[in-house]
């Protein structure tokens, strides 16, 4: 059974169709990319799986149980995780702090119990952590770390500094950080490299293949199709909220409509086929959110 | 039949006549709101330097009322231009909650010189207008109802004109739409926010005047119910939307005419805030706009800048504490025991609201509103039940969570600013019930003859024992929040408000912690109430006013936002400083308003850093 499956998932904004009856599964331990013209519906792809947008219709399926009707907080409980375009840190927290958000769902005292007992026993183990409670905190403190020192030297001195002095790509690799530490069981990675210089990029690249060897589901939105080719086992490409196409990397790459869907209609003469080499479509343009 | 009929007719008139001053006052906030994306505090206070003005004009100058009304409209658009040129666009760069927080210091600065120049008391504004009464049909209208109908109806068809066929109210609309767009097109966009304020303020000054005229009397606080009437109109129509805003206007005048002729006149204001609060939460877009969804959020960004606090080291805080806990015995002065009890009470005050709105970012105006409950909530309990002090204090708190956290609870949807207005109208709504529910509160009269303040039966007789109590419940407070906000809970607090969506994404249930974060904060604010109810033994609806609410957040940015410590000096230096300088004691307030707008400018993030 596949691990997380799109049925015919859409949205629609105002009758414009962001996302247009996408179907797709992800198996455990896959790394699919999502490729795409800028504004094709691949960050809303992601906020529909990530429960921070209601698909229009269509259903979304973990372990073959329906995500449907959940609030965004609930998603990470059931192992979804993200990063987000942009980049999201606490500004005003520190690495380390970061970080431990993202167990926040693990952690016993922010468990669900009977309605405002719940509230008064997460108020009473701030003021007075019974001793599982703290020897947890030391536990996800010691896991943080771990988690940090995936990056080398990048974040481990800079633990109690604020997020908001981190460089541009230390603030995008605080974000990995903070949804490993939720333990996910798929891992949603938004344009991991936007921004990043070639060799910041590779070090993405080595990353993002660490977490492979370590069985993590990853999906992934990219337009740097070199790193797309290199990590994929499958790729999906999206143009106008739809998926037009889906295989492996070397398929994808000689499918016609996705050279059409990049280049427009085809040529006279035969153009160079967008993926060759090092292209890729980076801009700076938004895609719908 | 025929009287109701009549009362029907009286009161639609009185409240259309109403209606068209809330509608002056409104869409001169829509405009500002429009092309400032700026909700003016100061508006208010506009309208009352208006009244004054006009007043100053007509009784003291004896010039004829159309006199009058050309040095309210230059008075009032110097200002307009001033409070441009302060509030707005000189914090450009700043935390985007800024220029709003700027126009509270702007708007306590003009209350302040108002009070100052003419006193407090309400001066008497005889009509300079002929007393004649034209009859239709049984009734009859005055000449008054009509100059304010007809300035109403004039000032908005000169508005339309002005900004559907001039240059300049092109510029107006364009940069409403889109400032960028604007200022890339060649549009000054200063020139025109000037102009935004300029006309609104004129707008609003004339308002001022007529309702002067119209009530026969002007007072220094007629200011900050006009200003929340204003906005309360505004939002009814739409946030920023001038046609919206006039029918705002009236429809909110029309509902309190007739909710008052149904429930009594001590229930006026209470529409206005119930208006707000349900429009905020079922349809923030307002009643006139086609707009499905809320408008963007006005001034998104966390309120909190980055900075790097200050390290207070523990031994400097045990010295300070333990230099507190002395002082009584080394100084004997009733004064200065009284004066720095305050400033303890204030510091409570502080705390608690620096732990919403500097710890998890939901940004509290109310919070007068929480500590009233705490104080009636335990004089009833000593009073109706009997209860010992030691056991009402803890049980008001308490209640005061209970019902506090209750009464934010349908406010959890709304996001960043929506938040702090919402809570200002929560915070009027509590003072309007206790001034209503006389069965309970015992109404205008307040409760009296409350005990002492007393723990375990030791009665708090002299003011050295009150001080040691308001002491040691600033220490309590201080040690829980100190403990909450550095552990686990205090850290989801903090992501909920660096980022909400982020927050929201990584797993944090926004409602159950923001549940949490109006409990202890009310909490807290609760407990400061009950203290300061039996240590003044008498309360009524006026010993809470939201003045304390902007005071204690005033404290709280002096200190820096979430910063326990910062809360405690802020409160301390706001409230012993003017004592212990005599010269400043009447200027207090001014000092307050001046101290909020150089922070804001210079300082935002406080003297200790934010947290």
């Amino acid at each position: 059974m596949a691990l997380l499956e799109l049925n015919s998932l859409s949205r629609n904004f105002g009758g414009v169709l962001a996302v247009d009856h996408v179907s797709f599964d992800l198996h455990a331990g896959e790394t699919v990319s999502v490729i795409g013209p800028n504004g094709a519906g691949k960050t809303t792809l992601f906020n529909l799986i990530t429960g921070l947008d209601q698909p229009s219709s269509g259903t979304i399926l973990l372990d073959g149980k329906a995500l449907t009707g959940l609030r965004v907080d609930q998603f990470v409980e059931r192992g979804i995780a993200r990063t987000f375009q942009h980049g999201r840190v606490f500004g005003n927290m520190s690495v380390l702090e970061n970080v431990l958000i993202g167990a926040h769902s693990r952690r016993q005292a922010a468990q669900r119990g009977l309605p405002f007992i719940e509230l008064v026993r997460e108020l009473l183990l701030a003021l007075w952590p019974s001793p599982s409670v703290a020897a947890e905190e030391a536990q996800l403190r010691q896991q943080a770390l771990e988690i940090l020192s995936l990056f080398g030297e990048r974040l481990l001195p800079r633990l109690q500094q604020p997020a908001y002095s981190l460089s541009y790509a230390n603030r995008r690799r605080l974000e990995m950080a903070r949804a490993l530490a939720s333990q996910p069981r798929i891992l949603l990675l938004d344009e991991p490299t936007a921004g990043m210089n070639p060799t910041e990029t590779a070090e993405v690249l080595a990353f993002i293949r660490t977490l492979k060897t370590r069985n993590l589901t990853i999906l992934l939105i990219e337009h740097k199709l070199s790193l797309v080719m290199e990590l994929s086992d499958r790729v999906i490409v999206m143009d106008n909220g739809q998926k037009i196409a889906e295989g492996k990397p070397h398929d994808v790459r000689n499918d016609p409509r996705v050279i059409e869907a990049y280049l427009g209609h085809p040529a006279p003469h035969p153009s160079p086929s967008p993926f060759s080499a090092e292209t890729h479509f980076h801009t700076e343009g938004t895609t719908t959110s | 039949m025929e009287d109701f009929l009549r009362t029907f007719f009286d009161q639609t008139v009185n409240g259309l006549v109403i209606g068209n001053i809330y509608a002056l006052t409104a869409v001169g906030l829509a405009i500002i709101f429009g092309v400032g994306n700026l909700i003016n505090f100061a508006h208010g206070s506009v309208y009352m330097v208006g009244a004054y003005v006009g007043w100053v004009c007509v009784t003291r100058l004896g010039l004829p009322l159309p006199a009058a009304f050309g040095v309210v409209v230059v008075v009032c658009g110097l200002l307009g231009m001033l409070i441009e040129r302060l509030g707005l666009r000189s914090l450009q760069n700043s935390a985007r909650i800024a220029p709003l927080l700027a126009t509270i210091g702007i708007s306590f600065v003009l209350d302040q010189l108002i009070q100052l120049t003419f006193t407090r008391a309400p001066q008497s504004f005889p009509s300079p207008l002929p007393n004649t009464r034209f009859p239709i049909g049984g009734v009859s209208i005055g000449v008054i109802d009509l100059l304010i109908a007809a300035t109403g109806i004039g000032s908005a068809a000169v508005l339309y004109l002005f900004l559907r066929y001039t240059k300049l109210g092109w510029a107006l609309r364009a940069t409403a739409q889109d400032r960028d767009a604007a200022q890339q097109m060649g549009v000054n966009v200063n020139a025109v926010n000037q102009t935004a304020f300029a006309v609104a303020s004129i707008l609003g000054g004339i308002a001022g005047m007529l309702v002067g005229i119209y009530f026969s009397t002007v007072y220094p606080t007629m200011s900050f119910q006009a200003g929340l009437k204003g906005f309360a109109a505004n939002l009814l129509g739409g946030l920023g939307n001038v046609p919206g805003a006039v029918l705002g206007g009236l429809l909110l005048g029309l509902i309190e005419s007739y909710g008052v002729s149904l429930f009594g006149a001590t229930y006026r204001n209470l529409f206005a805030y119930a208006i707000l609060i349900l429009v905020l939460l079922l349809r923030p877009q307002g009643l006139f706009s086609r707009q499905r969804q809320a408008p963007p959020e006005p001034l998104t960004g966390t309120f909190v800048p980055n900075s790097k606090p200050i390290h207070v080291p523990p031994w400097a805080i045990a010295v300070a504490a333990g230099a507190a806990l002395l002082l009584p015995l080394f100084v004997a002065n009733p004064y200065v025991l009284q004066v720095l009890t305050n400033a303890w009470l204030f510091s409570m005050i502080a705390l608690s609201i620096t732990l919403a709105t500097g710890t998890a970012g939901q940004t509290s105006l109310g919070h007068a509103g929480f500590i009233a409950i705490g104080a009636y909530a335990s004089a009833l309990l000593t009073q109706r039940l009997g209860l010992p002090f030691t056991v009402a204090l803890p049980a008001a708190a308490i209640l005061t969570a209970l019902l506090g956290t209750l009464l934010v609870l349908p406010a959890f949807r709304l996001r960043a600013h929506y938040v702090a207005i919402a809570t200002l109208g929560i915070g009027e709504i509590v003072n309007q019930m206790i001034l209503n529910w006389d069965w309970l509160t015992n109404g205008v009269m307040g409760i009296s003859n409350l005990p002492p303040p007393s723990f375990f039966g030791r009665e708090a007789v002299r003011i050295q024992d009150v001080y040691w109590y308001a002491l040691a419940l600033l220490g309590i407070a201080a040690l829980i929040q100190w403990r909450l906000v550095r552990s686990p809970l205090g850290r989801t607090w903090r992501a909920l408000r660096d980022d909400d969506i982020a927050a929201q994404s990584y797993g944090i249930n926004l409602n159950r912690y923001k549940t949490l974060v109006f409990a202890s904060s009310t909490l807290i604010a609760g407990m400061t109430g009950a203290f300061t109810g039996h240590m003044y033994s008498y309360i009524n609806h006026e010993s809470f006013t939201n003045t304390i609410s902007i005071l204690g957040l005033t404290m709280v940015i002096l200190g820096g936002m979430g910063n326990l410590i910062g809360a405690v000096v802020g409160a301390v230096a706001l409230i012993s400083l003017p004592e212990f300088f005599r010269v400043l004691v009447d200027y207090r307030y001014l000092v307050y308003g001046l101290t909020l707008l150089l922070l804001i400018r210079f300082r935002p993030q406080g003297l200790l850093g934010t947290v």
